[in-house]
């Protein structure tokens, strides 16, 4: 009777492996990403980005390479918001851990930081969050970024009042420019790509100043703003740039017709001061009333509500875009994955090379350098609170209401 | 080179900018005068130099932001933060303080450094890493066509500024605790003698910097931002001001902290804004050269 028993259930055993056999294997992916620091905030919106896009794609059924499912698994270290420690993980997760593909950390100054590492062990990175130019002009083969580089967030407000001053009959050589951009790489990245188009109408740029690290306080420049009066006031300075140019415009009484900022979603600007946002123009990668859609994520606006059912901490919130572009690296992988039918790097590498994906994100098609070259930017105002998309004109659902009227 | 000439001929231009970067200057400086006045204070008595100080203004701005949160009215929230700063710092006190109060002076700047990156990194994994104020619904006064601009808010936080220092002044003259406090930071041991029990007058000093700093804090989320990072900025302005006032000087730190401010402001005018604080540092090195200078002079006459 025992020995029976026995029988059968080694009897069982193959036919209990094969089930084993037929679920989905794992998939390593590694990302030293900003859980601590001062990018802890956006670094853990990226997480549960990548978190997220890992979970629908299991839904969909895993990733198949040559009849075989797999299912994404991240290691995450992390970075401390340091670029030292950054680099050190990413030995790290490449070495002990035996990491072979990798998703990209936080900010520009973090992608710096790494990417020279995943370029050493030849491990193909896809990042979401690191939008300097610069990254993409040292001729790193194995990087890539979903994202549109960091001289196109602004400049397109330059394109906009040019053409105002066209509607008015004026040169756009007449319109007045002022800038205040941090002193960081990826701000000064924005102010490049702002100098160029002004220069490119001929346009005067008449303030011009950096904004420090720890800025509580411009009421220096906005005073010259005031004297200067340009026709275009350009902000950067990450989440505590816009918070305080926001407040102090709104005290200030700064009336320039045209003001554009970063960062407008993540300082909450208009839930903290209202009216003093409305008729700012904010620049994002992403918005979820945009007509872009995939079949893992859906619609943008399917995206977005599925995100916030599975993270309710954003029921009250946007999604930021640095979320939806995180989920958008880890469908590019599945796809290159899926596209290079192989588990070898390197086939992975040439296949995410060659990607044309329609994404909820939007188009993605990489540069010889590695950036998505086939997304625009967006310009949103705030119009009433809302954020309503005003640029470019083939996405845009509202008029942009110009001169800027704030109450 | 170009633009600070354009922003020097800017002010001869427009007198008024003067004013109204005084203006500015004078209110963002008494706040500097406030969490200097406590740094003084635990200086001159206990010989500690704290370099967590900017981090206690930072943490009482996060009490009054999140009481706010809670429903808080923000001008009580001054008060509130006073309050549980006051309990942090007595903490802080017993758990690290009292143990390097006697030792060298590199202890206890290290200790403090440790409690500065600590209460950061709290500060953002409790509240996160954004930056958060509180707007206030009061108008704006508005003089000389616009230039000038009074936010009712900054001008209450003034008051409430010069309100605190007041108060701790009156305390510091009038109360037996007060007059503990002088005694022990003329003399810890003639003052032990006496029968003052300093570790409680120690406990009690550090406490009531602890509570001064985050009543400055509480006023700075009122009418600037904070973040959890943002407080060796404050540090930094606290020993600008100190150094250059003096242990025990009150009204010279009061007026070196309005100074402060106001040659920040032109600075940043003048400069760029991303030179405004280089502004606080120079003058720190200036002041010690001259003070420097100064003990020189003594020493010689001295000999």
């Amino acid at each position: 009777m025992k020995i029976r028993s026995i029988i059968t259930g080694l009897a069982l055993l193959p036919a209990l492996l094969s089930q084993a056999h037929a679920q989905c294997k794992e998939l390593t992916v590694g990302s030293a990403i900003s859980l601590t620091g001062k990018y802890a905030t956006d670094g853990t919106h990226s997480k549960n980005g990548y978190d997220y896009a890992v979970e629908k794609i299991r839904e969909a059924g895993g990733v198949r390479i040559g009849g075989q499912c797999y299912n994404f698994r991240v290691i995450y270290y992390d970075d401390e918001s340091k670029g030292d420690r950054g680099a050190t993980l990413a030995e790290r997760l490449i070495n002990q851990d035996k990491v072979q593909y990798m998703l990209g950390p936080y900010s520009s100054g973090m992608v710096k930081a790494i990417a020279p590492v995943t370029e050493k062990y030849r491990i193909p990175m896809v990042e979401a969050e690191g939008a300097s130019r610069s990254l993409f002009n040292k001729g790193y083969k194995y990087l890539f970024a979903v994202l549109s580089t960091s001289e196109q967030y602004l400049a397109s407000a330059i394109t906009l009042a040019a053409e105002k001053a066209r509607e008015t009959g004026k040169q756009p050589s007449s319109v007045k420019v002022a800038i205040a951009v941090e002193n960081d790489p990826f701000s000064l990245d924005i102010r490049a790509g702002v100098l160029e188009d002004a220069a490119k109408f001929g346009m005067k740029v008449v303030v011009d100043e950096k904004l420090p690290r720890d800025l509580s306080d411009m009421s220096a420049i906005l005073t010259k703003v005031k004297v200067h009066r340009p026709d275009v006031l350009i902000v950067s300075g990450h989440s505590k740039g816009a918070a305080t140019a926001v407040r102090q415009i709104g005290e200030q009484k700064i009336n320039t017709p045209m003001i554009a900022l970063t960062h407008c979603e993540v300082a909450d600007v208009v839930g903290k001061f209202g009216d003093a946002a409305n008729g700012i123009l904010c620049s994002t990668q992403w918005a979820e009333t945009l007509s872009y859609s995939d079949p893992i994520f859906g619609s943008a606006s399917e995206y977005e509500r599925g995100f916030k059912k599975a993270y309710p901490d954003y029921a009250n919130k946007s999604v930021p875009y640095q979320t939806a572009q995180a989920s958008a690296a880890v469908y590019v992988l599945k796809d290159a994955f899926e596209r290079a039918n192989s588990l070898d790097k390197e086939k992975l590498r040439d296949a995410i090379a060659e990607t044309d994906l329609s994404t909820f994100y939007g188009q993605i098609r990489f540069s010889e350098n590695g950036n998505n070259i086939a997304k625009p930017m967006v310009m949103r105002q705030i119009q009433n609170g809302k954020y309503n998309v005003v640029a470019p004109s083939e996405f845009a659902s509202h008029k942009l209401d110009w001169p800027r009227t704030p109450r | 080179m170009e633009q600070i000439l354009g922003n020097l001929s800017l002010l001869a231009e427009f007198p008024v900018i003067n004013l109204k970067i005084i203006v500015d200057g004078l209110m963002i400086g008494s706040l500097f005068a406030l969490a200097a006045y406590g740094l003084a204070l635990v200086w001159g008595v206990m010989n500690v130099k704290n370099l967590a100080q900017g981090d206690f203004v930072i943490a009482g701005g996060y009490v009054s932001w999140w009481l706010a949160g809670l429903g808080l009215p923000p001008l009580l929230g001054v008060a509130a933060a006073f309050a549980v700063m006051w309990a942090v710092g007595w903490v802080v006190y017993k758990l690290v303080i009292t143990r390097v109060i006697e030792r060298d002076m590199f202890t206890s700047l290290l200790a403090t450094f440790g409690l500065a990156i600590m209460m950061a990194q709290i500060l953002n994994l409790l509240f996160g890493s954004d930056t958060q104020s509180i707007q206030l619904q009061y108008d704006t006064l508005y003089f000389f066509d616009g230039f000038i601009d009074v936010p009712i808010a900054k001008l209450l936080g003034v008051l409430l500024a010069a309100l605190l220092a007041a108060g701790v002044i009156l305390f510091m003259k009038a109360s037996r605790m007060g007059q503990a406090i002088r005694a022990t930071a003329q003399d810890a041991r003639a003052a032990r003698v006496l029968g003052i029990d300093t570790e409680k007058v120690y406990a009690f000093t550090f406490s009531l910097n602890a509570a001064i700093c985050g009543a400055a804090g509480a006023i700075i989320v009122m009418v600037w931002v904070i973040q959890p990072f943002y407080g060796i900025s404050y540090s930094i302005r606290s020993f600008v001001i100190v150094t250059a006032a003096g242990l025990g000087n009150l009204p010279g730190v009061i007026a070196a902290g309005l100074g402060i401010g106001a040659l920040e402001q032109y600075g940043a005018h003048i400069f760029g804004i991303g030179y405004q604080q280089a502004v606080a540092v120079l003058l720190l090195l200036l002041v010690l050269v001259v003070r420097l200078v100064q003990q020189r002079r003594m020493r010689r006459s001295l000999q």
